[in-house]
C-alpha cells in the first residue's frame, strides 16, 4: 500500500513539471479566452450595453427613462410643464435639495445613513440669517460661517460615529433633534428672520445671466472640455499600451452631451437666462465628482465602502474618512440650506423640517446611489433631485393637492428603492456586486 | 531545485509566546531561504497562526531571536516587518469587493500624477506585474466580485508583491478552491520562488504540500516537530510527526484499509 502511495505522489510531482510549461506557454496568450472582447466601435459599444442591462447594471438608466415618463406624463396633463420658464424654477428649486443630496451620496458610499442633514441645513441657515442681519455681519462671511458651522457639526456626528463607535443611524437621529431645537432657539421669539433678498444669499436663487452668450458659452466650455479631456486620456492610454475607447465612442458621448447642454441653454435663454444657482450645483457636482473618483481621498471612500477590513488593512485612516465623510455631508447641507433659505428670502422655523430630509436621501437613492455603500456617484444626487422636483412642480401645476405629493414621491421612492435590490440581486449572479 | 542561499532569510530561534495561561509556542525554530517554499503544517492550535502574526508582527514574541538575513530584529508592530520586506496574505483576503483589480491592487499607495490618480500607470503597472506572474484574469478594470475564489487569491498575492516583498507568507493559500485554481494558484507560488523569494505557506492539504513545497516544518502542540524535506519524506512520516504518533487514527484507518500493520 506505502507502494502504492508513494508512486502515487511521485507522478504527482512529475505533474508539476509536466503542467509548467503549459502555464509558461499560456502566458503568451494575452487574453483570457473567457473573458469576453468588447468589439471595436459602435456595435461593440451596443453589445457591451446589451450586456451591462442583462448583469444588472442599470446605473442611471431607471432614473433617465423615469424622467422622460414624468415629462410625458406632465406634459401631456399641462402643456405649461415643459415651458422655459416652469423648467427654469425646477432648475432652480431643485439646487436646495441637491446640494444635500451631494452630501448624502458621500455617506451613502460609505454604506452609512445621516438622518441630521434637513436639521443642519435649517441651523446654517439660522446662523448665516442672525449673523448677517441680527449681528450686522456681511453676508459672504456670515455665509462662510455658515457653511463651517455645517461642517463642523458634521464631523462632530463622524466623531461620536467614528470613534466612539455608536451608530451613525443614531447618532444622525440625535443629532436631527438637536440641530432642530438648537435652529429655533438661535431664531428666537420672532421664529423668522428676513434676508435682504439684494443681498448675497439672496441673489444665490435671483440672479440670472442675462446675456444669451452666458448659457451657450458654458455648454460649449462644457462639451469641449468633456471632449478634449476624454480624447487626451484615451491618447495616454494608447501610448501606455493599456486599452482604450475607441474614437467612435468618445464621439457618441460628446454629441449626448452636447445636445442635453445646449438643449438646456436654449431653454435659459428663452426666460431669464442662465442662473446662478444652476452654475453653482454644476460646480459643486464637478468638483465632488472628481474628488470622489480621481483622487485618493474618493478611493478611500469608495474602499471604505466595500470593506472596511480591507481598508484599514491597506494603511487607510478609517477614522479620518469617516469624520471627514460626515462634515462633508454637514458642510453640503449648510450650503444646501443657504439655497433654501435664499428661495424664500428668509430663514424662519420651518426650514429643514417637513419632506427636505427625506427628499435629500430619496434624490440620492433614485439617482442610483446604493443604500449598501460603494456604489454611487454625485451626479446620481442631480438626477434624483430632478425626478423629485420635477413631479412636485407637475403636481403643484394640476394643484394637487400636499398630501398626493407625499404618497407619489412615496411610491417613487420606493420603487427606485425595490429597483435597487433587484439589480443588486442580478449583479450577484451576474458577479457584479 | 532552486538554488539556495546558505544564510536563511528569515530565521526563527528559541521564540516562545504566550496568551495568558496558554503557552502557545515554545522554543520555536524555523528557517527559510530566498528561493525557497517552506510549507507550514500541524494540527488545528499547533500555533500556526500564532507563529505567523509573530513574524508579520500583528503579536510580538515573549522570548527568542528573529533574525533576518542573519541579523537580529525586533519586529513589534506590522509596519516593522512590511518595511523588513514580509508580506502576508491571510485567509480573508481583504479586498474590496466593489473596486476593480487595479484598485485594489494599489489600494494605499496609488499612484499620482500632479496630485490625481494617474489610472493609466497604475494599469499599466498592473499588467505588468498580472504578466510577469503569468496570472491570467478577464481584465484588470472589473470588479473584484466578479472574479472566482482562486483569482481573487492570485490578486491578492500579486497585491502583496508590489511591496517588494523578500518574503511572502501565505495563510491557507488553497483552503476552499476548485481543482484548477487551487492549479493557478499553486502554479503562482512556484513563480514566486523562481523569482528568489522566500515563501512560507501554511496549509492543511497535503497534496498542495507535495505539490510545491521545498521543506516541511511541523508545529505540535506549539512545539517544532520535525522539518522534513518533501523529496524524501513520505506523507504518512509527515501526518505521523503532525499528529504527534505514529499509531493513530489515520494510521489505524490505512492499516484497516489494506489489511496489514504498519510499522
Amino acid at each position: 500500500m506505502s507502494i502504492d502511495k508513494t508512486s502515487a505522489t511521485a507522478s504527482k510531482d512529475d505533474a508539476v513539471p509536466v503542467e509548467n510549461p503549459e502555464a509558461a506557454s499560456g502566458a503568451d496568450v494575452a487574453v483570457d479566452p473567457r473573458l469576453l472582447v468588447r468589439e471595436q466601435g459602435l456595435t461593440g459599444y451596443i453589445g457591451e450595453f446589451k450586456r451591462k442591462i442583462k448583469g444588472g447594471d442599470l446605473g442611471s438608466i431607471p432614473v433617465v427613462i423615469g424622467l422622460i415618463v414624468i415629462c410625458i406624463v406632465f406634459q401631456s396633463l399641462n402643456s405649461n410643464f415643459l415651458s422655459a420658464q416652469n423648467l427654469s424654477d425646477i432648475t432652480v428649486t431643485m439646487v436646495g435639495t441637491g446640494m444635500i443630496s451631494v452630501g448624502i451620496v458621500f455617506v451613502l458610499l460609505l454604506g452609512e445613513i445621516d438622518l441630521s442633514v434637513g436639521s443642519v441645513s435649517g441651523a446654517a441657515s439660522a446662523i448665516a440669517a442672525v449673523l448677517a442681519v441680527n449681528q450686522g455681519w456681511p453676508e459672504w462671511v456670515a455665509v462662510l460661517f455658515a457653511v463651517a458651522a455645517g461642517a463642523a457639526i458634521g464631523a462632530a456626528h463622524g466623531f461620536f460615529f467614528a470613534v466612539l463607535g455608536a451608530p451613525a443611524f443614531a447618532v444622525t437621529l440625535a443629532g436631527l433633534l438637536f440641530w432642530l431645537g438648537f435652529m429655533l432657539k438661535v431664531l428666537g421669539e420672532n421664529g423668522t428672520i428676513n434676508l435682504d433678498s439684494d443681498g448675497f444669499i439672496g441673489k444665490l436663487t435671483t440672479y440670472f445671466f442675462a446675456d444669451v452668450a452666458a448659457a451657450y458659452g458654458l455648454a460649449l466650455v462644457v462639451v469641449a472640455v468633456f471632449f478634449i479631456s476624454s480624447f487626451l486620456g484615451n491618447r495616454r492610454r494608447e501610448a501606455a499600451g493599456v486599452p482604450s475607447r475607441p474614437l467612435s465612442d468618445t464621439v457618441l458621448r460628446t454629441v449626448l452631451l452636447a445636445v442635453v447642454a445646449f438643449a438646456a441653454a436654449a431653454m435659459y435663454n428663452q426666460y431669464k437666462g442662465l442662473p446662478l444657482a444652476t452654475v453653482v450645483f454644476l460646480a459643486f457636482l464637478v468638483g465632488s465628482d472628481f474628488l470622489l473618483r480621481r483622487t485618493s481621498y474618493g478611493r478611500k471612500i469608495f474602499a471604505l465602502g466595500g470593506s472596511v477590513e480591507a481598508s484599514r488593512r491597506a494603511g487607510i485612516n478609517v477614522t479620518f474618512i469617516r469624520i471627514s465623510v460626515f462634515a462633508i455631508a454637514g458642510g453640503f447641507s449648510a450650503i444646501g440650506g443657504l439655497f433654501l433659505a435664499s428661495k424664500i428670502a428668509s430663514a424662519n422655523q420651518s426650514a429643514g423640517t417637513g419632506d427636505l430630509l427625506m427628499n435629500a436621501i430619496a434624490a440620492a437613492v433614485i439617482g442610483g446611489t446604493s443604500l449598501f455603500g460603494g456604489r454611487g456617484r454625485t451626479w446620481n444626487a442631480l438626477l434624483g433631485v430632478l425626478v423629485i422636483v420635477s413631479i412636485q412642480y407637475g403636481l403643484q401645476l394640476e394643484s394637487i393637492a400636499e398630501p398626493v405629493k407625499y404618497m407619489i414621491t412615496a411610491a417613487v421612492l420606493l420603487t427606485t428603492v425595490v429597483i435597487d435590490s433587484v439589480t443588486r440581486k442580478t449583479q450577484k449572479t451576474a458577479g457584479r456586486a | 531545485m532552486v538554488h539556495v542561499s546558505a544564510t536563511p532569510v528569515l530565521a526563527l530561534r528559541g521564540v516562545s509566546k504566550r496568551f495568558g495561561a496558554v503557552q502557545a509556542l515554545t522554543d520555536v525554530e524555523l528557517e527559510v531561504h530566498a528561493g525557497e517554499v517552506v510549507a507550514l503544517v500541524g494540527d488545528n492550535g499547533a500555533g500556526k497562526s500564532t507563529l505567523v502574526k509573530t513574524i508579520a508582527g500583528v503579536h510580538p514574541i515573549d522570548d527568542g531571536v528573529i533574525e533576518w538575513n542573519g541579523n537580529a530584529v525586533s519586529i513589534g508592530k506590522p509596519h516593522d516587518a512590511q518595511s523588513l520586506g514580509i508580506a502576508t496574505v491571510y485567509q480573508d483576503l481583504a479586498l474590496c469587493d466593489n473596486i476593480d483589480v487595479v484598485g485594489n491592487l494599489y489600494l494605499g499607495r496609488e499612484v499620482k500624477r500632479f496630485g490625481v490618480l494617474d489610472e493609466v500607470e497604475m494599469e499599466r503597472r498592473s499588467r505588468e506585474l498580472l504578466d510577469t506572474l503569468s496570472i491570467r484574469i478577464p481584465s484588470v478594470r472589473i470588479p473584484i466580485a466578479s472574479l472566482s475564489g482562486g483569482q481573487r487569491q492570485v490578486v491578492a498575492i500579486a497585491r502583496s508583491m508590489l511591496g517588494e516583498p523578500k518574503l511572502v507568507i501565505l495563510d491557507e493559500p488553497t483552503a476552499a478552491l476548485g481543482v484548477e485554481q487551487t492549479a493557478q494558484v499553486l502554479d503562482l507560488v512556484e513563480r514566486l520562488r523562481e523569482r528568489g523569494l522566500a515563501v512560507i505557506l501554511i496549509s492543511h492539504n497535503m497534496a498542495d504540500v507535495k505539490a510545491v513545497a521545498d521543506k516541511v516544518a511541523v508545529l505540535r502542540l506549539g512545539r517544532n516537530n520535525g522539518v522534513f524535506e518533501v523529496k524524501t519524506t513520505s506523507q504518512e512520516e509527515i501526518i505521523s510527526a503532525i499528529t504527534g504518533a505514529t499509531d493513530n487514527a489515520v494510521t489505524r484507518r490505512a492499516a484497516r484499509s489494506n489489511g496489514e500493520v504498519s510499522k
